[in-house]
């Protein structure tokens, strides 16, 4: 048998189990016949989540090709100290549930929100503070789709030796047909298995490369012989100093509050005990992947010390160290990571405008009667829709998106952090402060990053948040409080 | 539950997540950088440099655990759903 044809074989069958699982979702979302139910199945999955889907879809959502190529990548050029700042995001899982998780859960179900601008809609008074937050979702989301698609795409090339397009054929098309069909409750369950096969992945890659290295105690003797600062959490070439790896912990340690694709799970899952289990599997399951996967950077630089590009290390070790028919399960771990990221993006952007700006400017013109039908059919072509442009374009790669890409982890939280965290806790909070703040964060960020201005050797989102915040903060006390009726909605 | 009650619960929860990532948070940067950068001094732990065994793999699995114990002792089933919730 051909060993291409080999490596491919455990994909096809993982690509089928998905497929299955898409369909049994779609079959859920046909059963509801009023506009309510299918919205609440179709992007919410009914509010059913158990605790282990929790977990996954928080997680998978999460860590996306970084965490499997980038990262590991970079842990392989400068060493320990990368997987130091990786560790950072081992509460994840358990901050965003414990500071979010109840409380988005209470509150969407007494205000029937399904996704984050309804939320948002319904906490502050002033329209354009809700247009604000679904566009600035679609632009970044689409622009992250993108990139994973491009990351994707690449890395089953240079495992796989298949060209760029038959890839992305393969994933992408996989990824858009299941969130279609199947909706949200496709995305979690997907994203359930997608998390057990990256777990897989990664224990499978590190073993594997622990072995051919001869022991982690040999290993980190010759790391230290190759460069003994691989070893100190500065890394190699002094390439982690504090400030930057304190702006990291404020991104992905702090900032992950406000990113709209793992917050919006709190509202979807069904009983306080699912979540408590989601925080104790999320932490353990982050902690673990990001453990084993950045370790398999740096102590494959034992193994294979002559790998020029970071981004090659990953698939260059998986190549080598493990046989074809492993090298493919290994290949689905990352491709499931960057699927389950595009699943939720997608179905999430089909949400922002159906139901955020389709269904709610129709319902206001006065045209209260959009057939359920018609919602579902254009849900469908929606979603379809919104994939496959972002599908067209990773073909052939617009250079004005995937610059965006660059600013959309920031940019999502320079809009989200405080309107969604101050709604919650501060009731003073309104609409004249979330505007401002919204409208000011992104200004900040881009323009910290399009001047590479810096304080204190800080990364632009740190004062992006402070600026953002510190203007959240004043503009509400200066603007009007949202009405009586309207706080009363969000005490809890 | 009353709607007091769970107000209350909310609280403590919030807290109690606070103060465990402020636990984790300073575990991971003092063990981190309270060893010394400079290699040649470094005692090893299953193979691993003292400041990495301690700040990764201990305040991973230490973490992972008091988490554990912490939803165990602290966090209460709340219902969710409205009609669950009783208004004194």
């Amino acid at each position: 048998m051909n060993e291409y044809f080999e490596m491919i074989l455990p994909l096809i069958f993982y690509f089928v189990l998905i497929f299955g699982i898409a369909l049994w979702g779609s079959k859920l979302s046909n059963s509801r016949r009023d506009t309510k139910g299918f919205m609440e199945e179709y992007f919410l999955g009914s509010r059913s989540m158990g605790g282990f889907v929790l977990a996954m879809a928080i997680i998978t959502t999460y860590t996306s090709a970084s965490s499997f190529v980038g990262g590991p990548g970079v842990a392989y050029k400068v060493g320990l100290g990368w997987i130091l700042l990786s560790m950072i995001q081992v509460p994840t899982a358990f901050l965003t549930l414990g500071v979010l998780g109840k409380r988005f859960a209470l509150i969407s179900r007494r205000i029937g929100a399904v996704t984050i601008t309804d939320f948002i809609r319904a906490r502050y008074s002033n329209e354009l503070v809700a247009v604000t937050a679904s566009l600035a979702l679609l632009v970044f989301f689409m622009a992250s789709m993108l990139a994973q698609f491009i990351g994707g795409a690449r890395l089953f090339e240079t495992i796989t030796g298949y060209s760029y397009r038959i890839g992305l054929l393969i994933f992408g098309l996989t990824v858009i047909i299941y969130t279609t069909v199947g909706g949200f409750r496709a995305v979690v369950l997907t994203d359930t298995i997608q998390g057990v096969m990256m777990l897989f992945a990664s224990v499978a890659i590190l073993f594997a490369v622990v072995n051919a290295g001869g022991g982690i105690e040999e290993i980190m003797q010759t790391l230290k012989a190759t460069d003994p600062d691989l070893l100190t959490p500065t890394g190699a070439g002094d390439a982690i100093p504090k400030p930057f790896i304190l702006s990291f912990w404020i991104l992905v340690g702090i900032g992950i509050l406000g990113l709209p694709q793992t917050t919006q799970k709190c509202m979807g899952y069904r009983d306080s005990r699912s979540m408590h289990r989601a925080m104790v599997i999320g932490t353990f399951v982050v902690g673990f992947t990001m453990l084993a996967m950045h370790l398999v950077g740096t102590l494959g630089r034992a193994v294979i010390p002559d790998i020029e590009i970071g981004d090659l290390a990953v698939p260059t070790l998986t190549v080598k160290l493990l046989s074809p028919f492993w090298a493919g399960i290994f290949i689905a771990g990352p491709l499931a990571a960057i699927m389950s990221t595009v699943d939720s993006m997608l179905i999430m952007c089909s949400a922002a405008i159906i139901k955020d700006i389709y269904l709610h400017y129709t319902n206001k013109k006065g045209n209260k009667n959009v057939s359920p039908a018609t919602v579902k059919k254009m849900s469908f072509v929606v979603t379809a829709v919104a994939g496959i442009l972002v599908f067209a374009a990773a073909l052939q790669p617009p250079s004005l998106l995937v610059w965006i890409n660059l600013f959309a982890f920031g940019g999502l939280e320079a809009v989200f952090f405080c309107p969604t965290l101050f709604g919650l806790y501060w009731e003073r909070a309104n609409s004249t402060g979330a505007l401002i703040s919204m409208l000011a964060g992104v200004a900040a960020f881009f323009w910290f990053n399009l001047s590479k201005t810096s304080i204190a050797g800080t990364t632009p989102i740190v004062p992006t948040l402070v600026i953002s915040a510190a203007v959240f903060v004043a503009a509400s006390c200066f603007g009007k409080p949202e009405s009586k009726e309207r706080i009363e909605k969000f005490r809890l | 539950m009353s709607s007091e009650k769970i107000s209350a619960a909310l609280k403590k929860e919030t807290y109690v997540i606070i103060v465990l990532y402020l636990l984790f948070f300073v575990w991971w940067y003092a063990a981190a950088y309270g060893f010394g950068d400079d290699a040649s001094q470094y005692e090893y732990i299953c193979g691993f440099p003292e400041w990495f065994f301690y700040s990764c793999i201990v305040g991973y699995v230490g973490i992972s655990f008091i988490l554990w114990a912490a939803v165990h002792f602290f966090f209460s089933d709340i219902p969710l759903n409205g009609e669950d919730i009783e208004n004194e």
